[in-house]
C-alpha cells in the first residue's frame, strides 16, 4: 500500500483529502504545517506528499528546501495542492521540484487524475 | 418549479429526437438523468415541465431549441490523455507512416470539447520540437455544435484542465485567464481542424486517415446507426489504418468491416469486408 502525507493547515481539507485518498487505497498520514511534515518524513518517508503552500510555522516552499537538505533515503513524489493558481506560482513550484500541482478547490477526479500522473495509482 | 416526474410520452419524443439526430438511444435507466441534464436549459427558457419543453420543441417556433436539447442530452464526458497507453500506440503508427515518407492523418471522431485532439496536438508538437518530425494533420468532429464551439475556443475550466493533463504540459500549452479559465495557445489549436459532423448521417471528412479515434461515442447508438457509422469510418480509412474505440467497446457482433488489430486491446483494422480487394 502506498503512503501519502497530507500537509495542510486546514483540518477540513485534510479530512476531505484523507477520505478520498483512502478510497483510492492509499495509507494516509497528516501534518498541519511544514515543520510537522518534515518530522513525519524523518520518521518514515511517504511515497507521495500532498503539499499546501501557505501554512503557519513553515510554508510548503520552505518545507521543500528543508526536505532537500534532509537527504532522505528516497525522494517522495511532491504534489502541490494550493489556492495559489497563477502561472508564476506554478512555475516556481515546478522549479523547486514539484512533480504535480493541484489548484484548489479539488474534487475526487482531480486528486485521482494527479495521483495517476505521479504513478501512485 | 420543475416537476420531477416526466411523462412517458415526453420521454418518448425526446428519445426519438435524440435518435434521429445522433443515432443514440436513451436507455430507460437513464430517464432520471434526462430531467437533470435538461434543467438548466428549461430554467433559461422559463419552461416548467418536460412536457412543456417537448411542446416547445415540436411547435418549432424556436429553431435552435431542438439543437440545444440534443447538446444537453449527449454525454460529453472526456479528459486529456484519456487511457494514456492509446497515445503511445498512435505515436507508433504515425512513426510508421513517416517512415513511408508520408504525413500522417488522424481523425478524432466524437471529440466532444476537444481534449482528445488537443492531447494529440501536444504530443506531436513536442515531438516536432525534439525530433524535427512533421506535424500530422488532425481533424476533429462532433455532432454537438456546443461541443465543437467550445473545442474551437480551446477554453477549459480549472477542473477540466486538471483532468489527465500533466502540469508541465499545462504550463507549456495553456494560458491562464481571469475567472479560473485556461485557454489552449493558438499555436496548438491551429494544428486541429474542427468541424461539426454527425457520424450516422454526414459524409466523413475528405481524404483517408491513418488513425481514427472514435472512443466512447457509439456506446448508446442503436444498431442501424452504428452500422452506418462504422461504414462511414471504414470508408475514410487507409487500408492499413487503425481504428481506436473506447476501453469498454468492441466491434464484435456490431460490424464485420473491422477486426481486432495486432496493436492490442481496443484497436481495430479493416477486415477484408471493410476493404475489399479490387476485382480483376
Ligand atoms: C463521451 S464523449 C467522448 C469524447 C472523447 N472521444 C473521449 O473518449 O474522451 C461522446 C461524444 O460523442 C458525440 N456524439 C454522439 N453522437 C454522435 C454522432 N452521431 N456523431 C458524432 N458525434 C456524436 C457526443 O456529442 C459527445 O461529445
Amino acid at each position: 500500500m502506498k503512503t501519502c502525507l497530507v500537509v495542510d493547515d486546514s483540518k477540513v481539507i485534510r479530512k476531505v483529502a484523507r477520505h478520498i485518498l483512502e478510497t483510492l487505497d492509499l495509507q494516509v498520514r497528516e501534518a498541519g504545517d511544514g515543520r510537522e511534515a518534515l518530522e513525519a518524513c524523518l520518521e518514515a518517508v511517504p511515497d507521495v506528499i500532498l503539499l499546501d503552500w501557505n501554512m503557519p510555522v513553515m510554508s510548503g516552499m520552505d518545507f521543500l528546501r528543508a526536505l532537500r537538505d534532509a537527504n532522505l533515503p528516497r525522494r517522495p513524489r511532491i504534489v502541490f495542492c494550493t489556492t495559489e493558481n497563477g502561472m508564476a506560482h506554478i512555475r516556481a513550484a515546478i522549479d523547486a521540484g514539484a512533480d504535480e500541482y493541484i489548484m484548489k478547490p479539488f474534487d475526487r477526479d482531480t486528486l485521482e487524475s494527479k495521483l495517476q500522473l505521479v504513478g501512485m495509482i | 418549479m420543475v416537476q420531477s416526474a416526466s411523462s412517458g410520452q415526453s420521454l418518448a419524443v425526446l428519445s426519438a429526437l435524440l435518435e434521429a439526430r445522433t443515432g443514440q438511444q436513451i436507455a430507460s435507466h437513464r430517464s432520471t438523468r434526462v430531467d437533470t441534464v435538461l434543467l438548466p436549459l428549461m430554467r433559461e427558457r422559463r419552461i416548467e415541465t418536460l412536457d412543456q419543453l417537448v411542446y416547445a420543441v415540436l411547435d418549432g417556433r424556436d429553431p435552435h431549441l431542438a439543437g440545444r436539447v440534443i447538446d444537453a442530452l449527449v454525454n460529453g464526458e472526456t479528459s486529456f490523455f484519456r487511457d494514456r497507453h492509446v497515445f503511445d500506440n498512435i505515436v507508433e503508427v504515425v512513426t510508421e507512416v513517416e517512415r513511408a515518407g508520408r504525413r500522417a492523418r488522424i481523425w478524432s471522431a466524437g471529440c466532444s470539447t476537444g481534449q482528445e485532439p488537443l492531447s494529440l496536438a501536444m504530443i506531436f508538437a513536442e515531438r516536432q520540437e525534439t525530433h524535427g518530425t512533421p506535424m500530422p494533420e488532425i481533424v476533429a468532429t462532433d455532432v454537438s455544435e456546443a461541443a465543437i464551439a467550445r473545442a474551437r475556443s480551446g477554453s477549459y475550466t480549472q477542473f477540466e484542465v486538471q483532468r489527465g493533463l500533466p502540469i508541465r504540459q499545462m504550463v507549456r500549452w495553456f494560458e491562464g485567464r481571469p475567472g479560473n479559465e485556461w485557454v489552449a495557445r493558438p499555436e496548438l489549436l491551429r494544428h486541429i481542424a474542427f468541424r461539426q459532423m454527425n457520424l450516422t448521417i454526414d459524409p466523413a471528412p475528405g481524404g483517408s486517415f491513418d488513425v481514427v479515434l472514435c472512443r466512447n461515442v457509439m456506446l448508446y447508438f442503436a444498431p442501424e446507426p452504428k452500422k452506418r457509422a462504422f461504414h462511414t469510418i471504414a470508408g475514410a480509412m487507409r487500408p492499413t489504418g487503425l481504428l481506436i474505440l473506447g476501453a469498454g467497446e468492441t466491434v464484435m457482433g456490431q460490424t464485420d468491416l473491422f477486426q481486432l488489430a495486432s496493436a492490442g486491446r481496443g484497436m481495430y483494422q479493416k477486415s477484408d469486408m471493410g476493404d475489399p480487394a479490387p476485382r480483376a
